[in-house]
């Protein structure tokens, strides 16, 4: 019986479970050695089937988002992250910063249908993950390695190294050195194929942080490019600012900036 | 450089490439891309870095246009020849499932072009033979390395300004290239001298329009070189093996990993480090694999991961393992210290470490 598979969303733009769909004639390859039963994006609906593999996109952000995850990892064997939101919380993490008991009411005019948790957390702070594959999107490469590492019944293998090797690897010209740019490669996870310094801009961080990521060191090198905390905080708040290591460096220039 | 040398008009350049070209070199040359030195195919002269010189420091690197006619007046940029004979990534062989079960592989095969690099530097040269030292082992040639290397020509330019960041007079690899080219330049204000080592670099020049050089012109060459050699930085000594070694549980180590992002930028471009993971991309269907190699660095956590342990877990190991090799094993593996001062690792840090600085506190004891 072949494996089955489902792909399952929270709080997200739908944009990693486009990693599936674009990956070509893989995606054909795929659909021969699983069966998708349950990708609401792509056809297949049953949420509460009984699968091989979970993958999850999105973030929890409402109190029936917590029932659901609970049932799908009940429903698993093992569970995969997608993406920045499923594994750090996405960039609507920021309301964890802001009072949602002040901004609901500025925004909707009836905010008493809104059900929504004062926080975006990740997948983990609620049910045992498997495995986390970051990215804002992920890469349709590193999923399809995380796919076949698992049929193989192997741990799946992806690098945790700086974006700085993939930069240097493609032979990409440093946007800090040459133009003193508050680039986050050096503390971000490569597999990305460093896109942004590759057309001449700073890594902002999409895919998260890197294994060993000294933050503090390139906080301080930041400073000395010129940057004021608050530029300094909104580097490591960003896409991954729920990620441990960001989040406790910007706390760091936060309390420097008070 | 004494006899035999030559002295060339600067527009001779041009013959010189065109010529490389009929005789079916690719030819590489330095220009400016992205705001830094890069070195890449070349057919014009007017493509080459005509007045630019570059302005280093730690963690910085910027060019400068001086409106002057100079074509080699810079010293260099993040690579050289290296990322031409190392790729920085390439596949190996490839495995495929049989319909017995059985394994088979095939060897990834190359095909490589002729090719002729303008404007190396000695320093590069330098690193370019501690490179073959590695890869070109007896008994084991690296033949990747090997068939690329084999077809290069090599055009030198003697160095006739430093960057602040040099220091290739204190590993004595610079600032003048005195072997392993097949051409060498030396750029005067109105032409160039040009000597060469080589059938291939004869033959490369007899066509251009040359004349002996005169004893100004060799004065004139040697006045600029020695300038270039007056650096502002310098190794504690040629042998740093047993001063570093003495110094495993130095509190320094930990000092420098507090700065340090161990984000592997300076061995990549380091000339000389040569090391390089081994990785394995499955086709979805499971029955082919490729098994490609990439630049590692001693900086990675993958690098020291042996069966489940990580051995350099902390920054300060993966420093320590980075120095010790390369200013002190490297003397018992390849005979000589594995740094030819061209002082990429300094500027090209993004946080501005400075190993001239870092050796030099490790011997004073600070």
């Amino acid at each position: 019986m072949k494996p089955r598979v489902a792909v399952h969303k929270f709080a997200s733009c739908d944009g990693c479970q486009l990693a599936f769909l674009n990956a070509g004639e893989d995606l054909l390859t795929i659909s021969t050695l699983v069966e998708l039963v349950h990708f609401a994006e792509a056809g297949p609906v049953d949420p509460d089937a009984r699968v091989d593999i979970a993958f999850i996109e999105g973030s929890i952000t409402t109190p029936h988002d917590i029932d659901r995850i609970q049932r799908i990892r009940k429903n698993c064997k093992y569970l995969v992250t997608i993406g920045a939101c499923a594994t750090a919380g996405g960039l609507q993490a920021l309301r964890n910063y802001a009072n949602a008991e002040q901004w609901v009411p500025e925004i909707y005019a009836q905010p008493e249908y809104i059900q929504s948790l004062d926080t975006s957390t990740p997948i983990r702070d609620h049910v045992d993950v498997d495995f986390e594959l970051w990215g804002c999107p992920i890469s349709t490469q590193q999923l399809l390695v995380v796919l076949r590492d698992m049929l193989s019944n192997i741990k799946p293998h992806i690098r945790q190294e700086k974006v700085c090797m993939e930069c240097k690897r493609n032979q990409n010209i440093c946007v800090m050195v040459t133009q003193g740019s508050p680039c986050m490669g050096p503390v971000t996870q490569a597999g990305c194929g460093a896109i942004c310094p590759g057309v001449g801009r700073d890594c902002y961080a999409c895919f998260g942080p890197s294994e060993n990521a000294n933050t503090t060191a390139l906080a301080n090198r930041f400073e000395g490019f010129g940057f004021l905390p608050q530029d300094i905080i909104r580097r490591f708040r960003f896409i991954n600012n729920n990620a441990t290591v960001y989040k406790a460096e910007a706390e760091k220039w936060s309390a420097k900036n008070d | 450089m004494t006899s035999n040398v030559n002295f060339l008009a600067k527009a001779g350049l041009q013959t010189l490439i065109d010529n490389l070209v009929s005789l079916g070199y690719e030819c590489i040359g330095p220009q400016v891309r992205d705001h830094a030195i890069v070195y890449d195919v070349i057919t014009n002269i007017a493509d080459l870095p005509v007045g630019i010189i570059d302005i280093q420091s730690p963690g910085q690197y910027r060019l400068e246009q001086t409106g002057d006619k100079n074509y080699f007046r810079w010293n260099n940029g993040p690579q050289a020849i290296k990322p031409l004979v190392f790729k920085p990534e390439e596949p190996i062989w490839s495995c495929q499932k049989s319909p017995d079960g059985n394994l088979r592989f095939e060897k990834n095969m190359i095909s490589v072009k002729k090719r002729a690099v303008i404007g190396v530097r000695a320093c590069d040269i330098a690193a370019l033979f501690l490179q073959d030292k590695h890869f070109l082992h007896d008994h084991n040639k690296d033949e990747y390395y090997r068939d690329r290397r084999q077809e290069l020509l090599l055009i030198a330019a003697n160095c006739t300004k430093s960057a602040a960041t040099c220091f290739c007079n204190s590993t004595g690899d610079g600032p003048r290239a005195h072997y392993g080219y097949d051409i060498s330049l030396t750029e005067l204000a109105d032409g160039l001298l040009v000597h060469t080592l080589s059938e291939q670099g004869e033959n490369v020049i007899k066509e251009l329009e040359l004349r002996t050089a005169s004893q100004e012109e060799l004065a004139e060459a040697d006045s600029l070189i020695n300038e270039a050699a007056e650096q502002q930085r310098s190794l504690p000594s040629h042998n740093l093996k047993d001063m570093l070694f003495s110094k495993l549980k130095d509190a320094r180590w930990q000092q420098i990993a507090e700065r340090c992002l161990s984000c592997g930028n300076c061995t990549s471009v380091c000339p000389t480090c040569f090391c390089h993971s081994e990785n394995e991309k499955p086709a979805m269907n499971g029955e082919v694999s490729q098994h490609t190699r990439q630049w590692d660095s001693c900086f990675s956590q993958e690098h020291s991961y042996i069966h489940g342990i990580t051995i350099r877990s902390e920054t300060q190991y993966r420093y320590r393992q980075w120095l010790t090799h390369k200013f002190g094993s490297w003397h018992d593996q390849y005979g000589r210290c594995g740094c030819v001062g061209c002082g990429r690792c300094i500027s090209w840090c993004p946080v501005g470490i400075d190993v001239t600085e870092e050796l030099n506190a490790f011997a004073n004891g600070a």
